[in-house]
């Protein structure tokens, strides 16, 4: 199954949760704000989440910045 | 919410300035409160020549060498107040009168013809007899002739003050006359005015209500000069500060012989007026300053260019008056009987531009 | 001590994160400093390299973190980023930064007002980056913004405060605090602009890219003290007698 994260296309399985996709990505979930199809994602939603074919995701993490 | 310190304090404060202050402040290039009551203390005294240039060169600066003519319309002389220093108090045995709404606009009419493009409406406080309705009835006969009305007549709400701007009233004039609260509650012995707190916060209603220009003021004679001038300076900073579109004018009417025969509670020299104005205008370079037909030709001719920017001329304090000049009844003794083509020579000259019109009432909505 | 918003600060520097040669120097000179608030920025992940994690460096609990929008170019961009700021767990806080010129930085005046508007109305506390004018910063207050952030010179110049005059207007007629943002470039630029009555500086690229980046945070940390100690000092005035320039008014007419 497809997806693309942050512009990029990335495969997955298609029971992945966005959770388990941060975690694959080598991620902490904690610092990293995630978009889905352009809607904010609730931390506590990262679990329940199941991606699925097509989604625009967008991971996004404080940066420094003036 | 506007709170003024007490007399008391402002006179200690007032008081307290050196001679060092008052050259620091002379020519600091933004002034607080503290500086202006520098200005205003007794060791600035001697300092009124310097004064005087500085704010010539302000007053020059910022309104070039003009000077706006205006006539006031006394449209009612009844009033259901008593302060003792008026002679429209509910008290006094004068004459009172209405004007109708035709004979107002026939009063008005004659100010047009004489070249007045300003006017001043102004009524004692009786809202059961000259309330909102009338004075919104009015401007809307006057605005095509005038290229601005304002209005001083009892305090309003901020939608009645709204209502009349969209009929064409621009600016509200209404003088706390004095900010200290015990000598005005000497003087205001009965009515609505009684409530000085009111009568404080009308100011901000009518810049709420939109109004392009709010004047303030003091009527001199009643609490100490000094301190009456740092409360106005507070109060225009205030009002600066919380309504920035609005503009903003300042006038102290020296008290004249009126009906009823009141003493004025303190002496108010023209070298105290010219002071209050001269520190008024160094403290707040952008407010207009008005000097009224109650000070005499003499002075007035004086004290073009050195502070005040607003004239009024040809004026008459009873309702009526334009049209028969042996009306009774004023609200007080005028000190400059000059007509406006006699102010408007003696404006020219001494080198200024006697501005007869600025705005238009095509510009206002 | 300063207040904006329902919050006070002991320390009237705040800090910018960015341009920092590594986060351990990051870190060190937030201390340095003594700065309570710091922003940042919110970028995508580079999934390439996961662990270039700021947060591993920032602690959450000894300052506030003031997210900024930087990279939005209009209200509807900086809405959103302010959005995933707060999903970020950033609070209300935010820094609005709406900058379309990506060659000069500087503040779109008409979208930073409406995303104003918006975020306010939205439960942010917005405190909002402009160019120094006057009348821009009333509308802003009008809307609600708890602080407004007047430019001394372009984000990055280093000019200092060339913005000087209007920054004092801005100053006299404000009712919110003002903090000066942008192009102060030296510690003696951070304490003119106390000096001259602002509530706090801003500083970023002067410090992250000074010879040594915690000596200079140190540096201005004093440099903002020493500003703001003068200002309530109460700066002795430039005296000089009133010149007859013009001849004497002359006061003979007044009779007493």
């Amino acid at each position: 199954m497809k997806i693309t994260c942050n512009g990029e296309t990335k495969e997955i399985t298609p029971d992945t949760t966005l959770m388990s996709f941060i975690r694959d990505m080598d991620l902490n979930p904690d610092t990293v704000v995630a978009e889905c199809d352009g809607r904010i994602i609730k931390r506590d939603e990262y679990d329940t989440l199941l991606l699925s074919e097509g989604n625009l995701l967008e991971l996004i993490r404080f940066v420094g910045g003036g | 919410m506007f709170t003024i310190p007490s007399f008391a304090h402002l006179t200690d404060q007032i008081n307290s300035c050196t001679d060092e202050d008052i050259k620091r402040s002379l020519s600091a290039p933004h002034l607080s409160t503290q500086d202006l009551a520098a200005l205003l203390s007794p060791a600035a005294d001697k300092h009124l020549e310097a004064m005087a240039e500085r704010s010539a060169e302000i007053t020059a600066r910022r309104f070039g060498r003009t000077t706006q003519i205006y006539a006031p319309l006394y449209v009612s002389s009844f009033c259901i107040n008593r302060c003792s220093y008026c002679g429209f108090s509910a008290g006094n045995k004068i004459e009172r009168r209405i004007l109708s709404l035709d004979e107002a606009e026939a009063e008005a009419m004659i100010l047009h013809q004489r070249g007045f493009n300003h006017t001043l409406l102004v009524s004692g406080e009786a809202p059961a007899k000259l309330g909102v309705d009338y004075l919104e009835k009015l401007a809307l006969r006057l605005r095509e002739r005038f290229a601005s009305i304002s209005i001083e007549v009892q305090p309003l709400s901020t939608e009645e003050y709204a209502r009349l701007f969209t009929a064409g009233v621009t600016s509200v004039a209404i003088y706390q006359e004095t900010y200290d609260r015990d000598i005005y509650d000497r003087v205001h012995l009965a009515g609505q005015k009684c409530d000085y707190d009111f009568r404080l916060e009308t100011p901000a209603r009518a810049a709420a209500g939109a109004m392009r220009e709010v004047g303030i003021g003091a009527l001199l004679g009643l609490a100490d000069w000094r301190a009456e001038g740092l409360s106005l300076g507070m109060h225009l900073a205030w009002l600066r500060k919380n309504f920035w579109r609005t503009a903003l004018t300042v006038s102290f009417p020296r008290l004249r012989p009126a009906a009823g025969e009141f003493q004025p509670l303190c002496e108010v020299t023209e070298r105290d007026l010219s002071h209050l104005i001269f520190a008024l205008r160094i403290f707040d370079p952008d407010v207009g300053i008005i000097l009224s037909t109650r000070e005499e030709a003499r002075y007035r001719n004086g004290m073009l260019g050195l502070g005040p920017t607003r004239y009024s001329a040809g004026s008459c304090t009873a309702p009526g008056g334009y049209s028969d000049p042996d009306t009774a009844g004023e609200q007080f003794s005028i000190g400059d009987h000059r007509s406006i083509d006699e102010v408007c020579t003696a404006i020219r000259q001494k080198g200024f531009d006697p501005v007869r019109k600025d705005w238009d009432a095509a510009f206002q909505l | 001590m300063l207040k904006i918003a329902e919050k006070t600060f002991r320390s009237r520097l705040f800090l910018g994160t960015g341009k920092f040669d590594s986060a351990e120097t990051l870190k060190k000179a937030i201390e340095a400093s003594g700065s309570e608030m710091i922003t940042v920025a919110l970028r995508r992940v580079d999934l390439n390299d996961p662990a270039d994690d700021i947060m591993n460096v920032l602690d959450r609990t000894k300052y506030l973190f003031l997210p900024n929008t930087s990279g939005a170019r209009d209200a509807a961009e900086a809405v959103r980023l302010a959005r995933l700021a707060r999903a970020a767990g950033s609070g209300d806080w935010l820094k609005l930064e709406v900058t379309p010129d990506p060659r000069t930085l500087l503040p779109d005046p008409i979208e930073t007002l409406k995303a104003t508007e918006e975020l306010v109305k939205d439960g942010f506390i917005v405190l909002p980056y402009i160019n120094a004018d006057p009348i821009l910063a009333l509308r802003l207050q009008d809307a609600g913004a708890a602080a407004v952030m007047p430019l001394g010179a372009p984000i990055g110049t280093n000019l200092g405060l060339i913005t000087k005059f209007q920054v004092e207007i801005i100053i006299d007629q404000a009712r919110v605090p003002v903090v000066v943002d942008a192009g102060l470039g030296a510690p003696s630029d951070a304490a003119l602009a106390m000096e001259i009555g602002a509530d706090a500086v801003l500083v970023n690229t002067a410090i992250s890219i000074a010879g040594d980046p915690v000596k200079m945070a140190a540096a201005f940390a004093l440099a903002v003290e020493a500003g703001r100690a003068a200002y309530e000092a109460g700066l002795g005035k430039k005296s000089s007698e009133a010149s007859a320039s013009s001849p004497l008014t002359g006061l003979d007419f007044i009779k007493d």
